[in-house]
């Protein structure tokens, strides 16, 4: 009997199990379509839920831009703004910090103080994201308050700086697990060639690990836009577009965890399984794109075990 | 020109480190700054005698010892279920899916991995708004719904994590058992699984410290302010990420914020603890292999 085993291709010649042994086979099968049952499970539902919005033409009220429940208005396209507004702010924030220590980590820094911060950005993604929340309503907002004049101190900006630490660790992780991949041969010629360790940086690692630079990108923005906690806490909650950084924005999380826990009018809560179903349709695209960039995505699996 | 760019670079890569640093030490610092104070007694059982809280005779008012219980059975709950699953999913992954079934049940963990903590939880809220409508007209959402909402967020990390460290086993080892007239599920058991133990422990830990913070999923799927330590499974909980999400949102007095920063600062060193045994674990398990 021939049985291929795992990834590497090893043919191997023996019985590989008994007949009394299929039962377990099925059991463990069983366990594994757990996921999948749940995938399908969550899409099925969020659609069910979804679908009096189209069956009753009502998608066009969810996706207006005005949202006032008192007043009849349950669009959600500023929450979908807001979402879009705070990611990108906090990946702009977070991707070149991410570059700068993943330089340092690879030819800068040296001996402890590469070990120690390795470790630090190892233990930043243990830190529960309620906490970030929460120092950051103390010790962030106050002074966006009275410094830069933001009204209230819940802003776009607040919430876009806490969020970036939040995902900073996630992106140097991917991509320092991307860089160390890099052949060293690559790292010895350029050295041959004369160049600086920021000149090899720039001009041969960075460039070669373009690809994983892209995913850890990507990455980070999943996990931005995933995010419940820091928006909700810090990023101020009014439903408008963002216009400025200094004014408070909701984001589709946020959204949903709001309207869920304060209303029960029915059409606001179909505005919410209509948030819900758009989150996840982006998360499962930004998991099926870093899936379909291929041998980047086995470390980013590896990775996203913290 | 090239030295300026260079020292440019050199620059703001420091100052992203140092940034970086800065930012985890404000953080961490300033929680045992404003928080350790606070580290006593009366934070777990507010005024109630300590041996009458713990033993369920009197009720804990001012304390956070029923979210402390809520956030151990949640935690207890979840992993019940999803250690199991996940373990199981992980070796069937590793060790006897065809390739091409690895690779789409892989998809399906993967798309688990990336939804969103408040999908989740909005999941476990539309099912109950399901079974109302159909089957069971009393539901609401409880501790169980949070728990099976919890255990589906981190059953990737478990079944990733098993999968790669029965992968992590160099070719001969794997080999062995089969090279002495082991069946497939003999050499997994008795030569597999025990070497892949110590990264499988680790993801274990890992899955028990993400749900013991994760506050979006419980948001949505029955944890309440006040609500004691929960009597069934059925019943509404409490829990301590949800009790700081609170408290920084609405304290009353600065007792209730000095709480708020003790119930953070025992959150991290809950989940820190948690998080540094499964790296260590990891890492030896890692290592193991390496020093070949």
């Amino acid at each position: 009997m021939f049985a291929c085993n795992g990834n590497v291709e090893t043919f191997v010649l023996f019985r590989l199990s008994d007949k009394s042994e299929k039962w377990i086979e099925w059991i463990l099968l069983i366990a594994t379509c757990i996921s999948a049952v749940a995938i399908i499970a969550i899409l099925s539902l969020l659609v069910a839920f979804c679908l009096p919005l189209f069956t009753l033409g009502r998608i066009r009220g969810v996706l207006s831009s005005q949202w006032q429940p008192s007043g009849g208005y349950f669009g959600i396209l500023p929450m979908c703004a807001g979402s879009l507004a705070l990611s990108l702010l906090a990946l702009s924030i977070a991707f070149p910090a991410a570059m700068g220590i993943c330089t340092l980590l690879h030819v800068l820094a040296r001996g402890v103080f590469n070990r120690f911060l390795l470790a630090t950005v190892r233990f930043m993604t243990g830190i529960p994201t309620v906490v970030y929340g929460f120092v950051s309503v103390f010790l962030l907002v106050p002074p966006m308050r009275e410094w830069l004049g933001a009204g209230t101190g819940f802003s776009l900006l607040t919430a876009a700086f806490t969020l970036s630490l939040l995902i900073l660790p996630t992106i140097v992780l991917v991509l320092h697990a991307r860089l160390e991949q890099i052949d060293p041969i690559l790292r010895l010629a350029s050295e041959a060639l004369g160049l600086t360790p920021i000149q090899q940086m720039r001009h041969v690692l960075f460039p070669v690990a373009s690809r994983g630079m892209v995913v850890a990108a990507v990455l980070g923005m999943g996990r931005a836009i995933g995010d419940t906690l820091i928006s909700l806490m810090v990023a101020g909650n009014a439903p408008q577009f963002p216009v400025s950084l200094y004014h408070s924005i909701r984001t589709l999380t946020a959204h949903v965890a709001l309207v869920v826990a304060t209303d029960s009018r029915s059409m606001a809560y179909q505005s919410v399984f209509a948030a819900g179903l758009g989150l996840f349709l982006v998360t499962g695209l930004i998991t099926l794109f870093i899936r379909k960039s291929g041998k980047a995505g086995r470390e980013v699996r590896r990775e996203k075990g913290f | 020109m090239k030295r300026v760019s260079d020292r440019i670079v050199t620059g703001a890569a420091w100052l992203s480190g140092g940034g970086l640093m800065l930012a985890a030490a404000v953080v961490i610092g300033f929680l045992i700054l404003r928080g350790y104070k606070n580290l006593d007694l009366a934070l777990l059982f507010g005024d109630t005698p300590w041996q009458a809280a713990i033993m369920g005779e009197r009720p804990v008012f001012g304390g956070i010892w029923p979210a402390f219980m809520g956030t151990f059975y949640l935690v207890f709950l979840s992993s019940a279920m999803a250690i199991p699953i996940g373990i199981a999913s992980g070796i069937y992954l590793a060790e006897y899916a065809s390739r091409r079934l690895r690779s789409l049940l892989g998809f399906f963990v993967d798309l688990l991995a990336g939804t969103p903590s408040i999908v989740m939880g909005l999941f476990g809220f539309t099912a109950i708004l399901f079974l109302r409508k159909t089957l069971l007209p009393e539901a609401q959402t409880c501790l169980f719904l949070a728990a099976a909402c919890i255990a589906l967020l981190v059953l990737p990390y478990v079944i990733r994590i098993t999968e790669t460290s029965i992968e992590a086993i160099p070719e001969p080892l794997r080999l062995l058992g089969y090279s002495v007239g082991f069946t497939r599920w003999r050499n997994l058991r008795s030569v597999l699984l025990p070497l892949a133990s110590r990264g499988m422990l680790s993801g274990a830990i890992l899955a028990v410290g993400r749900a013991s913070e994760d506050t979006a999923v419980i948001l949505l799927t029955g944890v309440v302010a006040h609500a004691g330590i929960p009597g069934s499974m059925f019943d509404k909980f409490e829990a301590l990420p949800f009790r700081i999400y609170y408290l920084a949102a609405e304290y009353r007095n600065l007792g209730e914020l000095d709480q708020g920063f003790a119930t953070s600062l025992v959150l991290l060193c809950i989940s820190g603890t948690l998080f540094l045994i499964a790296v260590c674990l990891q890492k030896s398990a890692e290592m193991r292999w390496k020093r070949r």
